[in-house]
């Protein structure tokens, strides 16, 4: 009996090892294979020249241009708008019908499908206000998509900060903006900057809202008005096409490494500030 | 003005502020009115700004039902939810195959992916020693970042070959995009799962274990019993990513707009579907996408409220 128990145990134990040992095995394959098959593809004329040719030879900087202008503009477009409901959501609001709407419209915004995003980018930006498919329709549509996860990783910066500092300050005098302003936000901030952070990288990685938004033409965007293509919807063509494979596994590894550094630094930002405090 | 300055009523979040004093004579200015009236408009301003967030799904509801809706009234409800063969040529709009399409795909990368998920995160809370624990949980979190696009490359070149082998054919199928949305689903499902195993109080582990059981019989009969809700609402957001996924079904689904007829042969999810078609789609056709857009909305605006509801549940401690 006692054996049997002994046993059943370590047979249980083993097999969820095996889990954990799969599941990073697993997700480290699909990293190792793009980084192995696109490291040989990197260089500086991939990253700075423009495609060429029917089957896009060459760099790939249009596209990187415009990814990056399209995400910091949604970071833009999205940033006061998301902390300022933060703010309003930790800091001043009642529990009751109208924060648990809000509540739950940010929890539904956050699990729309992205082509649904993008479908309405198209209905609303690109074709309803006629701004076309665009840099700004797509920083637009991203925002969307940005918002709950600003606001909730706000929100949770904001009530992390300990509440003696509030009484402090309005212990000076000091009124309820005053306070929020110039105590809790520069408290919180680190955390903010994390969160917004983590958002624009999952913005980098987008595909469907783009591709409706701001379209699928190699073009260099300058104005927030001009088209282009972004890098994920790049490797998407590529990858489908099949006909240029390196340009499809360069960008891939690009891709990856500049969400890996959004995710790392976020991290690290984190890291630091927890030694400050601590 | 004064009603929306009240101090909060929970105790734990009433604060004095220097803006008023409560009193039963009722409330006592202590600043000027200049003062006063600018942190009511600020706070009315950030109020606005928290309502973007009901403000954005209402948008998204109406311009994207607004696109759709000719298809309820052109196409009919029934003819556009369950026709069972989509070929837009032919005006034949039903997106009965697409819809079995998204479940197929969406349950199978469950089935193969929850006791994956599940079993990590048993591991990384129970088992794991503090090292390995230290390292795994934030490369999983990490890895939960890595661009849908990416997965689907990963699944096309890699995946799909292994797939064609073991089914014949192109590899193009429900099995590929099992595969590749499990191993999608996998962090999502495993760190949710994970919080929900941490928030268990130590003292009911040190309970099981003081009374003799082993590791399993106390994750078994103690600890996975007390985290049934926090898991359930990570399966539940899990199958919303799946039900969703766009760029990675789509690279290796095989779009072909049929019922599923065998794990090898090419199938179309909703998802896939609206993308390969918009491009080119006008008139009736780009209506039934939009159409199957506020469906797949509908549905994953059912997940949130599936999950909300549970957690109401939770509170009632049923």
């Amino acid at each position: 009996m006692r054996d049997m128990k002994r046993i059943t145990n370590a047979a249980a134990l083993s097999v969820f090892w095996f889990a954990g040992l799969t599941t990073v095995v697993l997700l480290g394959a699909v990293i190792l294979y793009v980084f192995v098959n696109g490291i040989g593809h990197i260089n500086l004329a991939f990253i700075f020249t423009r495609p060429h040719g029917v089957n896009a030879e060459g760099g790939i900087w249009p596209m990187i241009v415009a990814t990056l202008y399209v995400t910091g503009l949604a970071m833009l477009i999205v940033t006061p708008i998301a902390v300022l409901a933060a703010v309003y959501l930790a800091e001043y609001a009642v529990q009751g019908r109208l924060v648990r709407t809000i509540r739950f419209a940010a929890d539904t915004l956050a699990g729309v499908p992205s082509i649904v995003m993008g479908l309405f980018g198209l209905a609303f930006f690109v074709e309803g206000l006629g701004i076309g498919f665009s840099v700004l329709s797509g920083a637009l549509a991203l925002s969307f998509l940005m918002l709950p996860i600003v606001m909730r990783t706000t929100e949770e910066a904001i009530r992390a900060v300990p509440k003696y500092i509030r009484w402090g300050s309005y212990g000076l005098g000091a009124t309820k903006w005053q306070t929020v302003s110039r105590i809790t936000i520069p408290a919180a901030m680190p955390r903010i900057i994390t969160g917004i952070i983590l958002a624009t990288g999952r913005a980098v990685g987008e595909t469907a809202v783009v591709i409706f938004t701001m379209g699928t033409m190699i073009f260099t965007p300058v104005l927030p008005t001009d088209p282009g293509r972004s890098m994920t919807v790049h490797l998407y063509q590529m990858a489908m096409e099949g006909i240029n494979l390196p340009a499809a596994f360069g960008t891939a590894l690009l891709l990856m490494v500049m969400i890996l550094f959004f995710n790392l630094s976020a991290r690290w930002l984190l890291r630091r500030n927890r030694r400050m405090q601590g | 003005m004064a009603e929306g300055l009240r101090p909060d009523p929970m105790p734990e979040e009433r604060e004095a502020t220097a803006l008023s004093v409560r009193g039963d004579a009722g409330t006592l200015k202590l600043v000027s009115k200049a003062t006063y009236f600018k942190e009511a408009a600020l706070k009315n301003l950030f109020l606005a700004c928290a309502f973007m967030a009901v403000a954005a799904v209402a948008l998204i509801f109406v311009f994207v039902g607004y696109r759709g809706w000719p298809v309820f009234t052109e196409v009919g409800a029934s003819n556009f939810l369950f026709g069972r063969e989509w070929l837009p040529t032919q005006d034949l709009f039903g997106i009965l195959p697409l819809f079995v399409g998204s479940i197929v795909v969406t349950i199978g990368a469950l089935l193969l992916g929850t006791p994956l998920a599940v079993g990590a995160a048993v591991f990384l809370s129970e088992i794991a020693p503090p090292k390995v624990r230290s390292v795994v949980r934030p490369a999983i979190e990490l890895l939960a970042g890595v661009p849908s696009v990416v997965y689907g490359f990963f699944g096309l070149l890699i995946l799909r070959p292994i797939v064609a082998d073991l089914t014949g054919g192109l590899g193009f199928g429900p099995l590929t995009a099992w595969i590749i949305l499990a191993i999608m689903i996998v962090p999502t499902i495993a760190t949710l799962t994970e919080d929900a195993l941490q928030s268990i109080p130590n003292g009911i582990r040190e309970a099981s274990y003081a009374m003799g059981a082993t590791t399993w019989q106390t994750i078994s009969r103690v600890l996975l019993p007390a985290a049934k809700i926090g898991i359930v609402d990570a399966i539940i957001l899990g199958m919303g990513r799946a039900i969703g996924e766009t760029m990675a079904v789509l690279m290796v689904v095989g779009n072909a707009p049929g019922f599923f007829r065998g794990m090898g042969k090419p199938l179309s999810t909703l998802t896939s579907q609206i993308v390969m078609d918009m491009p080119y789609a006008s008139g009736l056709h780009r209506t039934a996408l939009f159409g199957m857009a506020i469906i797949l909305f509908l549905v994953s605006m059912g997940l949130v409220l599936t999950v909300r509801l549970l957690s109401r549940f939770k509170e009632e401690g049923l």
